[in-house]
């Protein structure tokens, strides 16, 4: 019988405090669900935002799809929802070849907001972060400075959700944090 | 940098782009058929025109899908891209020709 | 008194605002709105610097940044020094301190003065040509001797201690230039409503309109129309206003770069702010109103202190309120001298003008400042200036078809020299345009754009405001894409110039110093010499004499050049060509281009989810990669030797445990997944078992290995992919690479894992004692879960992927689970195998327990040549697949062919010694050089298992050399090791299965 004492607890790479710079706050998100689904002729599809253009995102409280490419979702939930978006995909794709792979572990997200948060992340995106160009619903992979990220904009607010790769979270934190400093 | 026109994703900087070689350089179906002077072409030879160039670009930190592009490699300029599979709307420069 | 040569009126500076820094120990004091060369001057210092290579006295020549002359170390404090900066741009602040550059012991008297008395010596290509022989000469004698005695200013010795930000920015349009014609320009796009981004180098906006003072627009002075237009300006939300911020670089597709100086000019900064700004413009289109450098003339001793440009004495009177000197010559062979000339009279100072051209070629300007009551000679040349530190006389004569009259010494404290004026073309240039030589101009002028782009103003060759303002607007609304031009009214700018090259003169040609480049010390008779010497491409009498090829990239003196060569030749200018102009525009500091990316920034630094274990207990690190991986556990009092021998020793005789996260992950999925695996790799894959697991060898398709690792097969249409760390990127693009290209209608993803599985290896006989109570779902019993399988279960409550493979020849596990329970289910293990004595190793024990075994490292044993048989691996491959990438090459000849290099154990004579890894190998310590070499040492290391040293080598013909006694170097000469088989230890490999 295992011991409960041992019973491991999941422990994030990053602190949770965010910064305290009101223009462009930086935060460690906390950890959620997230699955990487790759699926090839579900544009038709509605549900589960299947049906998004390239590089657009749907949102709603946790939850989230953000559409990569042209066969390739980001999926988003909240820490317990593993099963439930599994089986959600499986009800909405049926025998569809497809590949659902759990990156909950993998990716790590950090959010920054404030009028000047795109200016920020201008310090080393290189894509263009007006409102006319990366509206509310964007979400694509890019770069920030030496690092890749999926950058995802749910809503009109100046609120950005940076996701990296768990290896390059403090790298990711930090460029944010002096970004934010010097914006 | 230069400014490059993904099929998928629209016009996205250079930074998120990666440059395959040569395109339309199709790999045999049957490798084992070809003699050695063959496989050797088909493995180093390409043409490094000077002028018009159809290659391979894969939007690396994007859509991360391959796809072709034509560009001049004289003025740097992108002529087109499209997807892979597709064939070109320009003529290509040959050096080799 | 302070500020002597202050005007009693007039300037931008604000004199309620008295400031002070130091030059050369000096407090100067100066108003706020100076720059350091208008503080110097109104405080009489003329001397500023020594040049580069005669020492000369130099002073100050312009009032912007094409300033060769005028260059002075600044020293903001600790750290916060950097040399070769223009006395002309840098704002002059309280707390600043500045320091004249290359002189020694003292700016006045200076040792290395004695190389203009030796001037005939120093001539065009006298470095190539003397410090060519002896050869042995170069490292010891010349180079250094050469790094001291050239060189303007000083490195910083100390880290920078500031900030440096960096800004990708996108807009409709980029101005660059706030000058009449740019301030124009951004008037029209503004009205757009599009994005619009106005830059200028200066602190104002505003350019020559800050110091014309007289001149009007639209019936108001030009001032009050600057003020209004700006006020504009900045009421747009669309419009980015960016002073003191320079376009150094056109790159492609219309992506310009800018510095931004954000916090020099203050003395006390915001907390945090940035230093400088890199700006990285991307533009629908851009409008360069970059404005024009006015030439200096050519005549012998034109460098001395006190003599300057035209306009320059005019900016320093009617900007900053500052007399250069009291009595002032103007030498024009062009109208806009008139106007300085007319400034300065106005402000009180004496006056007098030597026009180059014959009266007849003279505009109404002649008569116009002689109505002025001053004096105006015309058909005039300049023989020389008089004076040492400071210009004290101007000796001009007349001159008609090239016979120099009697001369006359004109008393002066200051020179205002106008040779006319060229356009800087330099980012038009940058951005690949082609320039065309206008004759009447006497001017390479922007003519086929090769992007979205558009050259106004004085830029373009137009000097007349009101012309400048019309073009601006008009370029700004073609930019902006907006209909309508507009027509200003506005005084009339006396412009055109008669181009004159080096100046008629009556002395000793072999004499005359006369300056075309300031900054690189070449003179009009460098430039000569390197023609009678057979260069006659520019680019080549550049290379050759280095002129242009100063920090100031020769705005002030190129046209000079070009148009001396022409004359010498006898060609005309533009088949001359024109010198290539390369970013940046102006200096940059390294700061700028560095921005963030330092310290922790640097790169991204990778760590496991394990590393601060590691780090509480010791471990030292080493790179693979991004990533840092625990080297070894070296114990207090251990050295790192000593660690290595204990953590193998361990792992053989109890239990290790081993942080193997970063090991590349791809989990490959779909219907058609042993397919593409069949393809991808030299092995079968069709037949493996759910829940068991294999080596995988992935080639090139040149036939060389690419990669390996271990790759489990988790459901009929699921493969967990293992790769070497460094690798994990590349085979993962491998892969993509033919999945999309080659066989789209493969049923297939690939996505990475790398970083959702923390990798925890359990390696020893104790391994499954110790993992056994912590794990639940998994009989771990031999026959239940054999060597080369995995289970999928629990540990520590966590979900894992249970791996029974072995790195190390000896039982082991390796232990996947979400990487965010690594942590907690490391400790909980090592608290397990407290009482196995379990022990954590690094990466340098990985490498010898693999080693032990004969285990290839891909990058360590292969380097890119080298075959799967060259290794001993050819087994590996499946004999009935068809194809599979680099199959084919396999065959090719040379990979067949006799003679090839071959992975063979080497065990040296002496049981101690561990050969270096790169060692050569040789048949015969004897034989003459060249030697016949082997091959090479590829792993050596020391095996406390063995009792002996251990090395793996590449060999010719290895497999068939066993027994034979080879030589390798050692720094201390050869030595002898027998070639033996690569497994050392546990050769029949009964260990593994326990
Ligand atoms: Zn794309």
């Amino acid at each position: 019988m295992l011991d409960r004492s041992l019973v491991a607890r999941r422990d994030r790479p990053l602190g949770a405090a965010p910064t305290s710079n009101d223009r462009a706050r930086v935060a460690p998100a906390p950890a959620g669900v997230r699955l990487s689904l790759r699926v090839r002729g579900a544009e038709g599809l509605s549900s589960l935002g299947l049906g998004l253009a390239i590089n657009r995102m749907s949102a709603e409280g946790e939850r989230f799809s953000a559409r990569l490419g042209p066969d390739e979702w980001l999926l988003g939930a909240g820490e317990a929802e593993l099963e439930t978006l599994e089986g959600e995909i499986a009800a909405a794709l049926g025998d569809r070849f497809r590949s659902v792979v759990d990156v909950s572990h993998r990716n790590v997200a950090v959010e920054i907001a404030g009028p000047d948060a795109a200016s920020a992340l201008n310090a080393g995106c290189p894509l263009d972060l007006s409102d006319a160009a990366f509206p509310a619903g964007s979400a694509t992979r890019t770069l920030l400075g030496k690092a890749e990220i999926v950058l995802l904009r749910p809503t009109a607010e100046p609120l950005y959700r940076v996701e990296c790769w768990r290896s390059f979270a403090t790298y990711v934190h930090g460029f944010l944090v002096e970004a934010a400093r010097t914006a | 940098m230069l400014l490059i026109d993904c099929p998928f994703c629209g016009t996205r900087p250079e930074t998120e782009f990666r440059c395959g070689g040569e395109a339309h350089i199709a790999r045999p179906t049957d490798p084992s058929a070809l003699d050695d002077g063959a496989w050797a072409e088909h493995l180093f030879v390409r043409s490094n025109p000077r002028g018009l160039h159809a290659e391979r670009w894969i939007h690396a930190h994007g859509c991360g899908r391959w796809f072709n592009a034509v560009r001049d490699t004289y003025t740097d300029r992108f002529v087109e891209t499209y997807k892979a599979g597709e064939q070109p709307s320009h003529p290509i420069d040959d050096a080799r020709a | 008194m302070a500020q002597p040569h202050r005007l009693p009126q007039g300037g931008r500076v604000d004199r309620a605002t008295p400031i002070r820094f130091s030059f050369d120990g000096r407090t100067i004091e100066g108003f706020a709105g100076d720059t350091v060369a208008s503080a110097l001057l109104a405080n009489g210092v003329h001397l500023v610097g020594r040049s580069f290579k005669y020492h000369r006295p130099r002073g100050i020549l312009t009032h912007g940044s094409d300033e060769p002359s005028a260059l002075l170390q600044v020293d903001r404090g600790p750290g916060k020094i950097d040399p070769n900066n223009r006395a002309t741009v840098v704002e002059a602040r309280n707390g600043l301190t500045t320091s004249s550059q290359n002189r020694w012991p003292s700016l006045a008297f200076d040792v290395g003065a004695v190389n203009d008395l030796l001037s005939s010596v120093f001539v065009a290509g006298f470095y190539y040509k003397t410090f060519m022989w002896p050869r042995s000469f170069w490292d010891k004698v010349y180079e250094p001797v050469i790094r001291a005695a050239a060189g303007l200013g000083v490195a910083p010795q100390v880290a920078d201690p500031d900030a440096y930000a960096n800004r990708h920015a996108h807009c409709d349009v980029l101005i660059v230039g706030a000058g009449p014609a740019g301030l124009a320009a951004a008037l029209a796009a503004a009205k757009s409503g599009k994005r619009v981004i106005l830059a200028d180098e200066q602190p104002e906006f505003g350019g020559s309109l800050l110091h014309d003072t007289t001149a009007t627009i639209d019936g108001q002075s030009a001032e009050a129309w600057r003020i209004a237009a700006i006020e504009e300006l900045d009421g747009y939300e669309t419009v980015t206003l960016l002073p003191r911020t320079t376009a150094f670089g056109y790159y492609n597709h219309n992506h310009v770069a800018l510095t931004e100086r954000v916090t020099d000019h203050r003395e006390t900064p915001a907390k945090g702010a940035p230093r400088e700004r890199l700006w990285q413009v991307r533009a629908g289109e851009v409008v360069l109103a970059t404005g024009s450098h006015e030439r200096p003339l050519v005549f012998a001793d034109n460098d001395r202190p006190g003599v300057m440009l035209a306009e320059s004495v005019r900016v320093f009177i009617n900007r900053y309120g500052v007399a250069p000197g009291r009595r002032i010559v103007f030498v024009t062979s062009g109208a806009s001298a008139y106007a300085a000339a007319a400034d300065a009279k106005a402000a009180g100072l004496e006056v007098v003008m030597v026009d180059l051209r014959p009266e007849r070629d003279c505009g109404p300007e002649a008569a116009d400042l002689r109505l002025k009551g001053v004096e105006v000679l015309t058909g005039q040349t300049v023989i020389e200036t008089k004076g040492r530190k400071r210009v004290a006389g101007l000796v001009v004569a007349p001159c008609a078809n090239g016979t120099v009259g009697d001369r006359r010494v004109i008393a002066c404290d200051c020179v205002g020299m106008s040779g006319g004026w060229t356009p800087a073309v330099h980012l038009f240039s940058q951005s690949r345009g082609k320039l065309a030589y206008d004759e009447g101009r006497d001017a390479f002028l922007p003519g086929v754009s090769a992007q979205a782009e558009r050259s106004v103003g004085a830029a373009a060759g137009l000097y007349d405001l009101a012309t400048c303002l019309t073009s601006g607007y008009a370029a700004g609304a073609a930019a902006a894409g907006v209909a309508g031009g507009r027509a200003f009214a506005a005084s009339q700018t006396p412009t055109g110039f008669t181009p004159v090259r080096d100046l008629p003169t009556d002395a000793n040609p072999a004499k005359v110093r006369a300056f075309v480049d300031f900054q690189n010390d070449v003179t009009a008779k460098d430039l000569k010499l390197a023609m009678r010497e057979g260069f006659e491409s520019i680019e080549h009498v550049k290379r050759y004499t280095t002129t242009g090829m100063a920090t100031d990239q020769g705005k002030t003196s190129n046209m000079n050049a070009l148009g001396i060569v022409s004359k010498a030749l006898g060609r005309p200018l533009p088949a001359i060509g024109t010198t290539t102009f390369r970013p940046p525009y102006t200096p940059v500091t390294f700061g700028a281009l560095v921005g963030p990316a330092r310290d922790a920034l640097f790169d991204p630094i990778r760590t496991t989810p394990i590393h601060e274990w590691a780090a509480e207990h010791g471990a030292a690190f080493e790179n693979v990669a991004l990533w840092r991986r625990a080297w070894h556990f070296a114990r207090p009092g251990e050295d790192m030797h000593a660690a290595v021998d204990r953590e193998c020793r361990a792992v053989r005789e109890g239990v290790g445990i081993f942080d193997a996260s970063t090991l590349g992950k791809i989990e490959v999925v779909g219907p058609d997944a042993a397919e593409f695996m069949n393809r991808m790799y030299v092995n079968p894959w069709t037949k493996l078992g759910v829940g068991r697991c294999r080596y995988g060898l992935m080639l090139k398709e040149d036939g060389y290995i690419l990669d390996d690792g271990v790759v489990a097969r988790m459901a009929e249409d699921r493969f967990h992919v293992t790769t070497t760390t460094g690798g994990a990127p590349r085979v993962m693009n491998h892969m993509e690479d033919y999945l999309q290209t080659e066989w789209p209608d493969l049923d297939v993803f690939l996505t990475s894992t790398t970083e959702q599985w923390a990798v925890i290896a359990v390696q020893g006989p104790r391994a499954r004692d110790v993992i056994a109570p912590l794990v639940s779902g998994i009989d771990l019993s031999n026959e239940a879960f054999p060597h080369m399988s995995v289970r999928e279960g629990a540990i520590c409550g966590a979900p894992c992927r249970l791996f029974r493979v072995s790195f190390t020849g000896d039982l082991g596990f390796e232990i996947n689970v979400p990487a965010d329970y690594g942590r907690a289910v490391w400790e909980a293990v090592f608290a397990a195998g407290e009482p196995y004595g379990i022990t954590p190793y690094g990466t340098e024990a990985m490498h010898v327990l693999r080693a032990e075994k004969g285990y290839i490292i891909v990058g360590q044993e292969t380097d890119g040549t080298v075959t799967p048989d060259d290794v001993g691996l050819a087994g590996m491959i499946a004999k009935a697949k068809k194809d599979f990438v680099g199959k084919r090459s396999l065959a090719r000849p040379d990979v067949v062919a006799a003679g090839r290099k071959q992975l063979v154990g080497l065990a040296t004579e002496t049981a101690a010694l561990v050969l270096d890894e790169g060692a050569q190998i040789v048949a015969d310590p004897g034989e003459p050089i060249p030697m016949t070499m082997l091959g090479h040492v590829t792993s050596s290391y020391f095996s406390a298992n063995c009792g002996r040293s251990i090395a793996l080598a590449l060999v010719a013909d290895g497999r068939a050399l066993m027994g034979r006694t080879l030589h390798v170097t050692t720094p201390a000469g050869f030595a002898a090791a027998t070639v033996c088989d690569p497994v050392f230890f546990d050769s029949e490999g009964g260990r593994i299965h326990a």
